[in-house]
């Protein structure tokens, strides 16, 4: 892992050397360990290291962006005279406006010196354990469990100097059998929080409940949705709709559609990258600060989030969500929240008379942007619900279904949110989803 | 770096290795983007860096590094060997690999125009032009155009005697528009969708694609999409185009003949596979009109090189022959569990990762009907162009795209613009409906630059040789709002 003192080296002997108008470093450091196991045995077992250096110049309105995984000095410098030479022979950018300057950063804990030093002894050592328990049950199990540190600095010559190390701990599980199959997934920024026998236990029992599929005919069912499979289409409206270039380019289901009633007034969506009970990050890939930022309010559509690019364009400031630039799809909420309700996963089920339990989803994928028209499977564990009950596990499905008229129908939220990669979602009971095969 | 591979191998095997390969690559990447009327992205990347992979007490480890002095290669060597020997704690038997001819070769990717010997300003003129064009209605709301060229170079060695030299050259380029309306949104791309037009090629791939010429109707046709008709729906004859082929091929033939995959390496990702070493040699995968290969060997192909990531030498296999599946896509360890040698497609993202079985250049042979043939045979259809969307299950089964564009076929003549197309199926169905495959005229070796597989994930380039080809029943227009 890379020092501060380190990053903070790299960062300001770029700056010295550039004579650009404006410059701007990024050093990024990723190391990742991860052992990756199937048929109940680790089959890939690796670790990758490497530190990108990302400088991004401007002449005037003239951007010139240059990367590099060499940190020695000299070639730090060759990144920037390249950007340098790159940006002369652009056109200018009318639109860009400046850099952003410095804002007072926020102190958030998302480094674990202990999840940094995990060791690939006791990684093997889960994936026996772990698959123990689906041999328990005659089952398989796949799956892989990674630890990485991600070191983020950020320096540009209007005085930014920002620096973070983040652990991450992943684990995902999937048991089989002949013809069903569970899935149950954990992930934190501390490694003593991953529960991967309880993980294992879940998936466990889901697959032995899938044995034996029926059918469905496919059209309009209620849905409970678990968090894997909430998040993923939480995942996906953010992409398609909460960023601030989206809207600025006509593209997103929330155009001219501000303050009013866009779903179920049930439905509140912010992203939050300091809110510790997600994966909390101090700062975006321009420095700038991590800011809430409420995109749907009870229902309403509030707000989206801005990069300093787009936010100049508003005459905004930035909301702390700049991807690695160039990015010409603009900033993207990673820090999702999904707000709760008052209903247990099993308190959904009883209130069903008819519908389909999915534990998550697989390849999904837009249709149509604007209208977040989506289409997918379901995977790993997808039950027939009647008369308040699992009455019997389900081929997988394919859904083809408006994200937001999904959300629309919302009749119940779960209790408990679940961290589900960049986002933390409770499970939701949606009085309509359509399964279109 | 010929030196620094080595260098790894004899420390690995020093340090106990029973079998070891290192793979040092140097990569420069240039790309160019325009968005409406601004120069929004011109960026130059440069990476190097040596990855290690080694067999200790029978099992797999790997580790790479950056740093290309001999005392952090030789931490890499011990940190995969360390990784090795814990895996084995929990490995299902020693890892066997079938055997493998030693290869020492150097091979160099062909091309005609350096691309980065071509001036930027004169790229940058092209993207501008291509993107005034293209924005010239009202209603467009973004206009892109790209270019993207990437050279690596890559020194490969192994314990087993391999020496390997490769130099490959890419080269690719895009333009986008973007239409919007209150409720509509629709996107053009030329030549292709995904991330364009890309081949192992030079700077004359960008001079053929002509993307200025194909502005201005691009831009027309996304902007007449939005008052289109909708797409019909019901099931009817479908005649799909080439690019649009290249990813039918890459999602339900390319994937599910993967034999890691097969073997369930892929479960904890993107699934396993219908194709199971049971069907080899007698499964009806489609109709007698299906003729898919893998071939590392075609020219120009972005899964296109002298040898794999393993040392094996690039082939030509047969995946489906006139509609029987014939064959998989392997590496050595994969091949072996079938008695069989490496197809030698195994291949990594980039010196930091492992290799994984990946497609080469997976192309379904030209048949002999021209496209206006197909057209001519069809009462009521519709001819299907450029992809919009894509989704396929874990087993490589139910699939459904959506296109870009599409047009009705009334009484064999190409009719109404259709717009937000969609079609759906089961990949056998699908591929036994199968009845025209255009001929070589209408054939071309389409790249795939976001194949995405493995934990962490890497994103691969590959090819697909594809022609329009006909489908005779399939099932178009689910979720039509019109």
């Amino acid at each position: 892992m890379r020092s501060r003192e380190d990053v903070l080296e790299i960062l300001e002997a770029a700056l010295r050397h550039s004579r650009a108008d404006q410059t701007e470093v990024v050093v990024w450091n990723r190391e990742l360990q991860l052992t990756r196991f199937a048929n109940s045995a680790i089959h890939q077992n690796l670790a990758e290291s490497n530190t990108q250096v990302r400088v991004r110049v401007a002449l005037g309105k003239r951007l010139g962006h240059a990367v590099t995984n060499r940190t020695e000095a000299a070639e730090v410098a060759q990144a920037v005279d390249r950007a340098i030479a790159l940006a002369r022979l652009v056109e200018p950018n009318k639109e860009f406006v400046s850099l952003p300057a410095p804002a007072p950063l926020p102190e958030v804990r998302a480094f674990f010196a202990a999840t940094a030093a995990s060791e690939p002894e006791s990684r093997a050592d889960v994936v026996a354990r772990v698959a123990g328990i689906a041999q328990k049950g005659n089952c398989e199990a796949a799956g892989s469990l990674s630890v990485s540190v991600d070191v983020l600095g950020v320096g540009s010559s209007l005085g930014i100097r920002a620096y973070q190390p983040v652990t991450q701990a992943q684990f995902t599980m999937i048991v089989t059998d002949s013809d069903a199959s569970g899935f149950a997934q954990a992930v934190s920024r501390d490694l003593s929080k991953l529960d991967c026998s309880a993980a294992a236990e879940t998936a466990l029992r889901k697959c032995l409940d899938s044995r034996r599929p029926a059918n469905l005919t496919p059209g309009e069912y209620a849905v409970v949705l678990e968090p894997a499979a909430m998040g993923e289409l939480i995942l996906f409206l953010a992409y398609l709709g909460f960023g601030a270039t989206v809207v600025q380019e006509d593209r997103s289901f929330l155009c001219g559609r501000f303050g009013t009633q866009v779903m179920s007034e049930q439905v509140s969506i912010w992203d939050d990258g300091l809110d510790a009970r997600g994966l909390p990050l101090a700062f975006d890939f321009e420095g700038m600060p991590k800011r809430r930022v409420d995109l749907i309010e009870r229902g309403v559509a509030r707000g989206v989030v801005y990069d300093s690019y787009s936010a100049h364009k508003e005459k905004k400031t930035s909301t702390g969500h700049a991807l690695p630039a160039p990015n010409t799809w603009g900033p993207i909420p990673t820090n999702l929240f999904m707000a709760t309700g008052a209903s247990s996963l099993r308190e959904m089920i009883e209130g069903t008379e008819r519908g389909v339990l999915v534990t998550r989803f697989h390849y999904v994928n837009p249709i149509h942007e604007k209208r977040t028209d989506v289409t997918g499977m379901t995977r790993d564990g997808t039950f027939l619900i009647e008369a308040g009950r699992i009455a019997r596990p389900l081929r997988n499905l394919r859904f083809t279904q408006s994200i937001v008229e999904a959300l629309s129908g919302v009749d119940l939220l779960g209790s408990e949110a679940e961290v589900v990669g960049e986002c933390t979602v409770p499970a939701v009971k949606l009085r309509r989803f359509r399964f279109s095969s | 770096m010929r030196d620094l591979v080595r260098l790894a191998v004899d420390h690995a095997l020093e340090r106990g290795a029973t079998y070891a390969d290192a793979r040092a690559i140097t990569r420069e990447v240039e790309t160019l983007e325009v968005k409406n009327g601004a120069v929004a992205g011109a960026a130059s990347e440069t990476e190097s860096g040596i990855g290690v992979r080694v067999i200790a007490r029978g099992a797999w480890g790997f580790a790479a590094t950056a740093d290309l002095d001999r005392a952090a290669i030789e931490r890499a060597v011990e940190t995969a060997l360390r990784i090795a020997r814990a895996g084995a704690r929990a490995s299902a038997g020693e890892v066997e690999l079938a055997a493998a001819p030693a290869a020492r070769a150097s091979w160099k990717s062909q091309f005609q125009v350096d691309p980065f010997q071509v001036p930027l300003d004169e790229k940058v003129r092209v993207l501008l032009e291509a993107d005034r064009l293209a924005h010239s209605l009202p209603e467009v709301k973004v206009s892109m155009a790209s270019m993207r060229f990437q050279r690596e170079h890559k020194f490969f060695a192994s314990s087993e005697g391999s020496d390997l030299e490769q130099e490959r050259l890419e080269s690719g380029g895009q333009l986008s528009v973007t239409a919007a309306s209150a409720e509509e949104l629709q996107e053009r791309s030329y030549p292709s969708a995904l991330d364009g037009f890309h081949a192992a090629r030079g700077y004359e791939v960008i001079r053929e694609i002509n993307l200025p010429a194909a502005a201005e109707k691009t831009a027309k046709q996304a902007v007449d999409l939005l008052t289109a008709k909708p797409c019909p729906s019901g099931e009817m004859p479908i005649l799909i185009e080439g690019s649009q082929m290249a990813l039918q091929i890459h999602e339900s033939c390319g994937h599910p003949t993967e034999l890691d995959r097969v073997f369930g390496a892929e479960t904890s990702y993107a699934g396993t596979s219908f194709l199971t070493p049971d069907k080899l040699g007698h499964f009806r995968y489609g109709s007698e009109k299906v003729n898919l290969v893998a071939d590392a060997t075609a020219p120009g192909g972005l899964g296109t090189f002298g040898y794999d990531d393993e040392g094996v030498a690039a082939q030509k296999t047969d995946l489906v022959r006139e509609g029987i599946f014939r064959g998989y896509l392997s590496s050595r360890e994969t091949a072996q569990r079938l008695g069989q040698a490496s197809g030698g497609t195994m291949r990594a993202e980039a010196w930091n990762h492992i290799p994984l079985v990946r497609m080469t250049n997976v192309n379904l042979e030209p048949g002999d009907w021209s496209l206006e043939e197909m057209i001519e045979d069809v009462g009521k259809g519709l001819y299907l162009e450029t992809t919009r969307s894509w989704s396929i299950d874990d087993q490589r089964l139910n699939f459904q795209f959506a296109t870009q564009a599409a047009w009705e076929i009334e009484d064999g003549s190409l009719g109404a613009l259709v717009r937000n197309a969609t079609y759906q199926g089961v990949t056998p169905d699908f591929w036994g409906s199968c009845d025209a495959v255009g001929n070589a005229k209408t054939w071309r070796l389409w790249g795939v630059v976001n194949c995405a597989k493995g934990e962490p994930v890497q994103l691969m380039h590959v090819g697909h040789g594809a022609a329009p080809t006909r489908f005779s029943r399939v099932r178009v227009g689910v979720l039509q709002h019109g």
